[in-house]
Formats: structure tokens, C-alpha cells, sequence
């Protein structure tokens, strides 16, 4: 019995560094674990910690996505940072979730009530007295046990009833699958079977073990045995059995009686083991049936409050990896959208075929949140999700990684070139060919020759080693010098300023313009007679560079 | 061929009284490398053959020879297994002696000599493959094939292994309702865990954890476990009849031979486990040349045992130093700055020569080592008087004493002597005492802060903690042979912070 909601042959497949003990609290289920998880990562100071995506999240603003999907529910919350970080790289897969996803828009109640099940048959092991603790004896473990089965048991049967009566409305290959398999493996013969044997697990009429010996004739090996139904001729003839001998402990033999308890214990230890590991099995099913349908209840939280704002989304066309294929019509940052009261400006773009995409022009023209957006986009497209877009197409990358610049001091580790450096550094450990870099004023901590060329060094071995890089940059040098180049392979954007001075947050292709507020800068803090040397010192310079040098 | 008694002696010796711990071994740091070649180890009584260095180059030679055989793939591990078989004989033969219950304590005695009898035939196969060539191990190699076809061991094997085989083939089942308890014969009823897994199986995700109650197996019966055997016995009375006539006949059956040799080679494996772990880390063992008549002594990268042990514990790195004395040298005077492996290299040296005198392997790749009548230690001590004048006084009480009893065949280690004095007095006394030293003609080592007390004779070497020029504070815990000085750290120092005569001339008038 296997939910697969989300992938068509596995469970939900969270990458590696993913995999921390909050997840394995959300997939173990029990209702404590989550909060006693976190309280321990914060108690160690790793609440929160996203490892090597820590980057990712921050420039992306992906916080703000996950509590938009969360709702204040810290469940759904945690279950949409780990789908969104753990990006599918095979369209057919992403296929599979958009379909069920659109199931899920269809049918929200519905989901919604299966969810609220789910939630519900997680609780039996708190309705029955919780899990046998540590130390616990084997009959214990065993009575607890069958208790809690008789509860899944219940649910499960109101699960398939669900499935009988809501199937039809279900499209996706995943829901139809689901359906399909409650009723096969949750037939009623099977049900009443399950309670026969649970009936018969309390050993209402005494327990056989087997047994042999081991060091110092002690018994050992304890199995425990069904009773073979005497056959007619032995009743008849019970002398025709093998001999037995028996003892009774007397009443007041406390030790005795704790002996035999102990013996019982051996032979019933593996049976309360595979009984408890079912009860186990049980609420892993529904523990991943929660989890999985949590990531839809955010999709349908998310698709709610944009719908709010008037922001239109659509299921994206997901291609196939290393062609380069690129297009959108209307994409927003999804994250500044939440934030914002109004309406956020789309975009248009058709990068087809563009390696090398490279943003100029304006500050705050837009050139960021274009750049968010298609991180944004790009990333939820690849788990599945609908996108912040009227019509949005990429082939899928094998990972989405940015490199922004970084305003706070990092003095303490050396100064800022260092610190950018060692974290291009980072992510060359890391990145493969096929995925996208997103940069923004990447290097831009020292002089502008000097970022230029580490940057142009970094962008050629990365378009060397077929990753995409989206490019935002005030460097002059450094974008003029690509667009020099003529390469088919690369795109040139440009924040748009009109002549009066206002934006419009509109991107059009175009070629870098040198820095438009350098000279207007420098005239200002040198005074107008300092032009004519400026000129000759170049306009590549930054300001600070030019005034220390007229100061010697 | 004498009949084999011993691995760690190949004649009898006397039976000595028992040894105290030597009096250098806090200051050597070997009673920390006793401390842990013993622990665990302490059934078998190992610190007497520890605390017992040989004068004796043939039983050395005895000793590396039986050192070589365990070194060679197999034997090691053969004797090691040996041991833990022994082990528990012992223990199951003090339940059999101790229990309560007549069938337990059957059940254990049948046990014990099961343990025993696999062990000796182990034992005795894995010699016979081995290919021994020490005198050591080809004595006892001919003494258990010879033990092995006894009629005593033989018979024994025998009648233990048809009892063994007999018990293990009863299947007995019991019934439990409420107070009462069934003991019958096991007739092949189906296992009840199996139909319940069964039944259960299509719930079956991915991997959940364990409810299996750790029951571990006690040791020995209860009285209702007593009941119940007494009840399978009534059901199999011929092969307990048989059983309680072997327990009453085979009594005392471990060979006391067999039983010397479990104890003393444990010296061996003790010291080998040692040797193992540090060679894991790329520390160099290797078996010294020894000699009770020329005092060249030497050895390439060697090291502190007790500092190795606890470093490569630690993960850190060892650092290895030489030494050598030639001719008529006899004294190294260590000088250098602190911490630099001055202490570490005095304390290998008196080491070095109480292991070899063990007949045991030693740090380094390369050792030729005397073989010491005595060893003597004079280290600085905390506690002792709280004046100058009175702690001057006492050091030279003791180092009095270690001149009285010192030969030529002595070996001596003097750390930090006089240090706390003046550096007028430390010269005089130093010099006084390595004068005596040197006319004594014994081997030593003496660290001091006195350049000039490395200078004094042909028969001192001097050796020098070394540092590391661009970053003084940094330690190389390298000793080269070279010339005291004590500039050389002042320089480099100097240099760090641009204070040497060529940096400050360039620097000033810039």
C-alpha cells in the first residue's frame, strides 16, 4: 500500500540535505515528534538551517513563498520548503504532480477531508495510550498495539469508503492510482480478516512456545506456536499422544510468576515486534498520505491568495533538460506579488536557445525581480507547481544556484571579495552542467577591471560547462565585453528609464549602455572642471577610485 | 629437545619474588604503557613480566623470535582466539563450580569442556599451518601434538562432543495458561509470528524500527527454568543419565601447561595490540640489537610511547626523532626552547631501553640498544621543599644516590636538573655532576638550559630542540645534533616582528 502522489513509483523523494530530523519527524507521523524535533535543532541552534540552500532561499525570498503556502501551518510550511528545494528534473514526472495538482484544484474539499482523515488515524497511537516506551515488556507492546490497529483499522476502512464514493471525480494518473489501490487492498474480506487475527492476539487461552537449550541448560529460542487442531482419533485416543508433565507456580510465588512472565515474554517478543511494526506500517501510510497531500493543501493555499490579488498563474510546460528552451509571457516575482497591495509588472521573454542571459540598465528598472522571478518560476515549475506567469515553457536545469551580492559586512572572515569569492567557490563545488546561476552584481566588492575579468572568467567556464547563467550587472566592462563578443547564445536585457527619469520595470533587449550615473556622480562630488580629466582616466572607473587618485 | 614450559623463558629461571613497579617509571611515563597494555587484561596478572627487564641477550633473542612468529599473518589472531576461548572456559567452569541448580550447573561444566577442547585443536591446527620458527612456539607446537593424542584430551573431545550433540537435538515446547505450565515434545507447530507478519504484510512501507525487547540470554536458570529442564530431562532420561556421569568424572581437566602459556603469551598480545594501533597511525616498530657490552647505542625516528599512544588516540601527529652514540660518546645534553620535545626525548631514551631489555619490539625504524643493569631517572619534582637553597638540596640528595648505586652499565636520565636555581649554580653543579657522569663512563641523557654543560667532553653529544625560523612560537619537537645555541630562537623571534639588524636598517630612514 503505497500513496505515490507525488512521484508515480516512490515516496516523496526529499534531497539528501533535506532529510534532517524535522523530516523525519513529519514522515514518522506521530502528532509530538515535529515540535520535539525542532525544540532540538533550535536547542543545538540549527532551526531553520537549510545547508547548502541557504543562498538559494534568501535570494530567492523563498521564505516568503512557504508561508504563503503554509497558512500558519507549520506542517504545510515545512513540506513546501523541502518540495520546492527538492526539484523534479524529468518533465513527465512534473507532468505527473501538475495533473494531480489540477485534481486538487478541482476537488479541494475533498482533499481537504482525506487530509483531515489522515490526521485523524495518526492520532491512534496517542488514543491508545501512546507508543510503548522504552523498557516496555513484550506482552505490553503487544496489547498496545493491537489497540492501536483496531483504530487504523477503522480508518482505513473510512478511508476506502471515500474512495468509493469520490473516485469518479479524479482525473490524474496519481489520484486514480490511489483510489484504485484502496479498493483493491482494502477489500471488507481482508478487513474482517484483520480483526479475526487482532481477536486472536490476546491469547485468551494461554500461549505455546517451542523452545531448546542453550548455555547452562537454560531454555532458549522461545517461538511462539499455533496449536495444531487435535484430529478426531487423537480426542478419541489421548493416550496415542506423547507424554507432558506439568507445574503449577503456587499463588504467593511473586518470583515465579515474574519468571514465567519472562519466559512468556521470550516467545511473544517477536510476535508483539511484527505486530507493533504493523501498527507501524499502518501509520507510516497515513503519515505519508498527510505529508504528501500537505504539499498539495499549500499549492491550494498559495493558488488562493494570488487568485486574491488578480495575479495570474498557469501549469508550465516542462522541456527537456540541455535545450536550452526558454519563454514566458507575463512573469511576476511571485514573492514581491505577496507582499505588495497592488499588482506586480510582467515581463515577456524569449530566450530560446540563450545560454547567457544578461541583465542592464536602471537601478531598481526591475532587473531583480526579473531575475527572481525566473529563479521562482523555474524552481516551482520543477516541483510541480503552477508558476507566477500567463504562459511559461523552460527546459528543466539539475539545479537552480545564485550568487547575489551581499550587503552586510563579513569583516570577520576577511574582507568582502574573499567572502564572495569563496562562495562562487561553494557553489562550483557543487553545481553541474545543466543548471542555471542566477547572479546579481556578482563581484561587484572591488574595482570594476578587477570584478569584470573574475566574473568573465567565471561565466565562460560556466557556459563552458553548459550552465546557464542569468547575468545582472552594473559592470559596464563586463557586459559590453560579452556583447562584443556577437554570441549567438547570449541575450542582452536592459532596465528600461524613460527620458523623464521614471521606470517602468519593463525589460527590453538591448545592448549595455555604459553607467549612466557614473558621470553624473562624479561631476557632482568633483565639481564640473574635473570632467576633462575623467575622461582620460575612463569611464570604467568607479567614482571612489577616480577621487583618490586626483587627491595624490 | 627440553620439553617446552614457557614461551617468555627458554630455561626455567628461579622463582623470584614478586617485583615492585621500577622506581623511573612515573618519570619514564611507563606506568601510564602499563596501565593500558594491562587493562582488561587483569586476570592474567601481567605487570611482574612488565617490570622485568633482562640482562639476558639470548632470552631477548628468545622473546623477538616468538614476536616474529605473531607478527606473521594467522598466529596472532589463533592465539588471540585461544585466549578468548580460555576466558571463557574459566568462567563457565566457575558457574559449573558456583551455580545452584544441579542441571545449570551440568550445563555449564559440558560447556566449559566443549570451549576447552575446540580451543586446544584450534590452537594446535593453526601451529601445525602456521609454520612457526621460534624456539618458543616450536616447543609448544610438539608439546599440544603430543597433548592433542593423548588419551586423556582425546576422550574427552570425544564423549563431550556426543553429549553436545545429543542435548541440542531436544525440542521441547511449553504451555503456559495462567499458573500453570506443560512441558511436552516440540511437534512441528506451525510458527504463530510467521501468520501474523502474513497477515499483515500489505501494510508494509518502508522501514520502521524495532519492538524486539532486548532480552539477553542470563546467565543460568531460574527456579522455574529449573522445573521446566527438570521436566525435558524426565522426557530424555538416557542422556542425562549420561551427562551427570561425565561431570563427575572429568573434573580438573584444563593442562596446566596449556594454562601457563594463555597467561604469558598475553604479554606478547598485549604489547602487540599496542605496536598494531600505532603502526595504523605510521609510527615505525622495530626489533632493537641488543648488547650487554658495546654502548653504541642508537635508532632512527623513534618516539615516546606513553605521548604516541595518547596522540595517535587523539588523532594528532607524532613527531619521530634519531639519536646516535658513537665511539666513546655516552651523554646527550638537550638544550633548546620550551616545549620543544626536550623532556619527550629524554623520556624515549630511558624507554627505549627498559622495552628492549623486555625483549619487545621498540618505537622507530632502526635500533641498536645496551642492555642496562640498572635505569635511573632524576625529574624535577613540584612538591618537595619550598626554598631555593632547600630544593637545590634535595635534588642533590637524590642525584647523590643515583651516583652511589650507578655503574658503567647504568643507564641515566636527568630532566630539567638544578633549573630552579641560579644559572651560576646550575653551571657549577651541573658541571660537577656530569663530570661524575662522564667518569662513571654510563650511558644518559641530560636536559638542561646550560648551553655549557653540552660542551664539556668528547663523551657528550649535543642536541637541539629545533623551532620553526618564520614562526617561533610554532614547535617542531625535531632534536638535531648540533651545536647548543641559544640564538637561534632570539633571531627568529627578532625576525617575526622585523627587528633584525638588516630589517631595521631597511626600515628605518624609509
Amino acid at each position: 500500500m503505497k500513496v505515490f502522489l507525488l512521484h508515480r513509483d516512490r515516496d516523496f523523494d526529499v534531497k539528501p540535505e533535506l532529510r534532517d530530523p524535522i523530516f523525519e519527524a513529519m514522515v514518522n507521523g506521530s502528532p509530538f515528534a515535529l515540535a520535539s524535533a525542532r525544540r532540538n535543532l533550535e536547542r543545538e541552534g540549527k532551526a531553520g538551517s537549510l545547508g547548502s540552500d541557504e543562498d538559494l532561499a534568501r535570494d530567492l525570498e523563498l521564505e516568503t513563498v512557504w508561508s504563503a503556502m503554509a497558512a500558519g501551518d507549520e506542517f504545510l510550511y515545512e513540506t513546501a520548503k523541502r518540495a520546492l528545494l527538492s526539484s523534479l528534473h524529468d518533465p513527465e514526472a512534473i507532468r505527473y504532480r501538475q495533473h494531480a495538482l489540477a485534481d486538487c484544484l478541482g476537488n479541494a474539499t475533498v482533499v481537504r477531508e482525506i487530509y483531515e482523515l489522515a490526521l485523524d488515524a495518526l492520532e491512534s497511537q496517542r488514543k491508545a495510550g501512546g507508543t510503548p516506551w522504552a523498557g516496555a515488556r513484550p506482552d505490553m507492546i503487544l496489547h498496545r498495539s493491537v489497540q492501536v490497529l483496531r483504530l487504523q483499522v477503522d480508518a482505513l476502512r473510512r478511508l476506502r469508503r471515500i474512495a468509493d464514493e469520490q473516485a469518479a471525480g479524479f482525473r490524474s494518473d496519481a489520484f486514480r492510482r490511489f483510489f484504485a489501490m484502496l479498493r483493491e487492498e482494502l477489500a471488507d474480506g481482508y478487513l474482517a480478516e484483520v480483526g479475526q487475527q487482532l481477536n486472536e492476539l490476546e491469547f485468551r487461552r494461554g500461549v505455546l512456545l517451542s523452545a531448546e537449550f542453550g548455555s547452562g541448560l537454560a531454555g532458549r529460542g522461545y517461538v511462539v506456536r499455533k496449536p495444531r487442531k487435535r484430529r478426531w482419533s487423537e480426542r478419541l485416543s489421548p493416550g496415542r499422544r506423547s507424554p507432558s508433565y506439568s507445574f503449577t507456580i503456587p499463588p504467593r510465588d511473586e518470583n515465579g510468576f515474574r519468571a514465567l512472565e519472562e519466559i512468556r515474554g521470550r516467545g511473544i517478543n517477536v510476535v508483539a515486534n511484527a505486530v507493533a511494526q504493523s501498527a507501524d506500517h499502518v501509520q507510516s501510510f497515513f503519515a505519508m498520505l498527510r505529508l504528501e497531500l500537505a504539499f498539495y493543501l499549500g499549492c491550494l493555499n498559495l493558488h488562493e491568495l494570488l487568485a486574491e490579488k488578480g495575479e495570474p498563474t498557469c501549469f508550465p510546460t516542462p522541456l527537456p533538460a540541455g535545450g536550452l528552451a526558454l519563454g514566458a509571457k507575463g512573469i511576476y516575482d511571485v514573492s514581491l506579488a505577496l507582499h505588495l497591495g497592488h499588482r506586480v509588472v510582467g515581463n515577456d521573454l524569449d530566450a530560446d536557445g540563450k545560454a547567457l542571459v544578461m541583465i542592464t540598465g536602471a537601478n531598481q528598472g526591475g532587473k531583480s525581480t526579473l531575475l527572481r522571478g525566473l529563479g521562482l518560476a523555474q524552481l516551482m515549475m520543477q516541483a510541480g507547481m503552477f508558476v507566477g506567469a500567463r504562459s511559461f515553457r523552460a527546459a528543466v536545469c539539475n539545479g537552480v544556484f545564485t550568487h547575489y551580492k551581499r550587503e552586510e559586512d563579513v569583516t570577520m572572515t576577511g574582507g568582502k571579495l574573499d567572502e564572495e569569492l569563496r562562495r562562487m567557490s561553494e557553489i562550483a563545488d557543487r553545481i553541474t552542467p545543466r543548471s542555471l546561476l542566477l547572479c546579481n552584481e556578482s563581484f561587484a566588492s572591488t574595482n570594476e577591471r578587477e570584478g569584470s575579468e573574475i566574473a568573465r572568467q567565471v561565466v565562460r567556464a560556466m557556459l563552458e560547462k553548459q550552465i546557464r547563467v542569468f547575468f545582472v550587472t552594473h559592470m559596464y566592462e563586463l557586459a559590453h565585453g560579452f556583447h562584443a563578443q556577437g554570441l549567438e547564445s547570449a541575450l542582452f536585457l536592459r532596465a528600461e528609464r524613460r527620458p523623464d527619469g521614471r521606470r517602468t520595470f519593463k525589460l527590453l533587449e538591448g545592448e549595455p549602455l555604459p553607467t549612466s550615473y557614473g558621470p553624473d556622480s562624479f561631476r557632482r562630488i568633483f565639481g564640473a572642471g574635473a570632467d576633462a580629466g575623467a575622461a582620460s582616466v575612463g569611464r570604467r572607473s568607479r567614482p571612489g577610485r577616480l577621487r583618490h587618485r586626483s587627491s595624490g | 629437545m627440553a620439553r617446552f614450559q614457557s614461551i617468555l623463558f627458554e630455561r626455567e629461571v628461579g622463582a623470584d619474588t614478586r617485583p615492585d613497579e621500577p622506581a623511573y617509571f612515573a618519570d619514564l611515563n611507563l606506568d601510564q604503557v602499563v596501565a593500558a597494555l594491562t587493562a582488561g587484561r587483569e586476570q592474567y596478572d601481567l605487570e611482574p613480566f612488565f617490570y622485568s627487564p633482562l640482562r639476558d641477550v639470548a632470552t631477548v633473542c628468545y622473546r623477538h623470535e616468538v614476536l616474529r612468529d605473531l607478527e606473521r599473518p594467522g598466529l596472532l589472531e589463533a592465539v588471540r582466539a585461544f585466549a578468548g576461548a580460555m576466558a571463557k572456559v574459566r568462567q563457565h567452569l566457575t558457574a559449573a563450580e558456583e551455580g545452584y541448580y544441579p542441571l545449570a550447573k551440568q550445563g555449564w561444566f559440558l560447556k566449559g569442556a566443549g570451549i576447552y577442547c575446540d580451543a586446544v585443536e584450534s590452537l594446535a591446527g593453526a601451529l601445525a599451518a602456521a609454520g612457526v620458527s621460534s624456539r618458543g612456539f616450536q616447543g609448544l607446537r610438539a608439546y599440544l601434538a603430543e597433548y592433542a593424542a593423548s588419551d586423556r584430551f582425546a576422550g574427552l573431545a570425544a564423549e563431550t562432543k556426543a553429549l553436545e550433540r545429543a542435548l541440542a537435538a531436544i525440542r521441547y515446547t511449553v504451555r503456559i495458561q495462567g499458573a500453570k505450565v506443560t512441558v511436552g515434545t516440540y511437534e512441528g507447530e506451525p510458527d504463530y509470528g510467521t501468520e501474523v507478519e502474513a497477515t499483515f504484510a500489505r501494510f508494509r512501507q518502508g522501514a520502521v524500527r524495532s519492538y524486539l525487547v532486548r532480552l539477553p540470554e542470563r546467565g543460568g536458570m531460574d527456579h522455574v527454568e529449573a522445573q521446566i529442564a527438570e521436566r525435558v530431562a524426565r522426557l530424555h532420561p538416557d542422556v542425562f543419565r549420561a551427562l551427570a556421569g561425565f561431570c563427575a568424572r572429568r573434573r580438573g581437566f584444563v593442562d596446566a601447561t596449556i594454562a601457563r602459556f594463555d597467561r604469558e603469551v598475553q604479554f606478547y598480545v598485549a604489547y602487540l595490540e599496542l605496536v598494531d594501533r600505532l603502526r595504523a597511525a605510521g609510527l615505525p616498530f622495530c626489533y632493537p640489537r641488543v648488547s650487554v657490552r658495546s654502548k653504541e647505542v642508537a635508532a632512527e625516528e623513534t618516539f615516546d610511547l606513553a605521548l604516541a599512544s595518547k596522540l595517535v588516540s587523539e588523532g594528532r601527529e607524532v613527531v619521530t626523532n634519531d639519536f646516535r652514540l658513537g665511539g666513546r660518546e655516552r651523554i646527550f645534553v638537550v638544550t633548546g626552547p620550551n616545549n620543544g620535545g626536550k623532556t619527550t626525548f629524554a623520556r624515549t631514551f630511558g624507554q627505549l631501553h627498559h622495552l628492549a631489555g623486555l625483549g619487545l619490539l621498540v618505537p622507530g625504524t632502526r635500533a641498536r640498544l645496551f642492555l642496562a643493569d640498572r635505569i635511573f631517572t632524576h625529574f624535577e619534582r613540584e612538591e618537595s621543599v619550598e626554598t631555593l637553597r632547600g630544593k637545590l638540596e634535595d635534588e642533590l640528595v637524590r642525584v647523590h644516590a643515583i651516583l652511589e648505586q650507578a655503574s658503567a652499565d647504568s643507564v641515566i636520565v636527568m630532566n630539567e636538573s638544578f633549573s630552579s636555581t641560579t644559572l651560576q649554580d646550575a653551571l657549577f653543579v651541573g658541571s660537577e655532576v656530569m663530570r661524575r657522569l662522564l667518569d662513571l663512563g654510563c650511558l644518559g641523557v641530560y636536559v638542561t638550559f646550560v648551553d655549557e654543560l653540552a660542551s664539556l667532553s668528547e663523551a657528550t653529544v649535543s642536541m637541539v630542540a629545533q623551532i620553526v625560523p618564520e614562526n617561533p612560537a610554532e614547535r617542531t619537537f625535531k632534536l638535531l645534533r648540533q651545536p647548543a645555541d641559544g640564538l637561534a630562537y632570539a633571531w627568529a623571534i627578532a625576525d617575526k616582528y622585523g627587528l633584525t639588524y638588516e630589517r631595521l636598517v631597511e626600515r628605518i630612514g624609509a
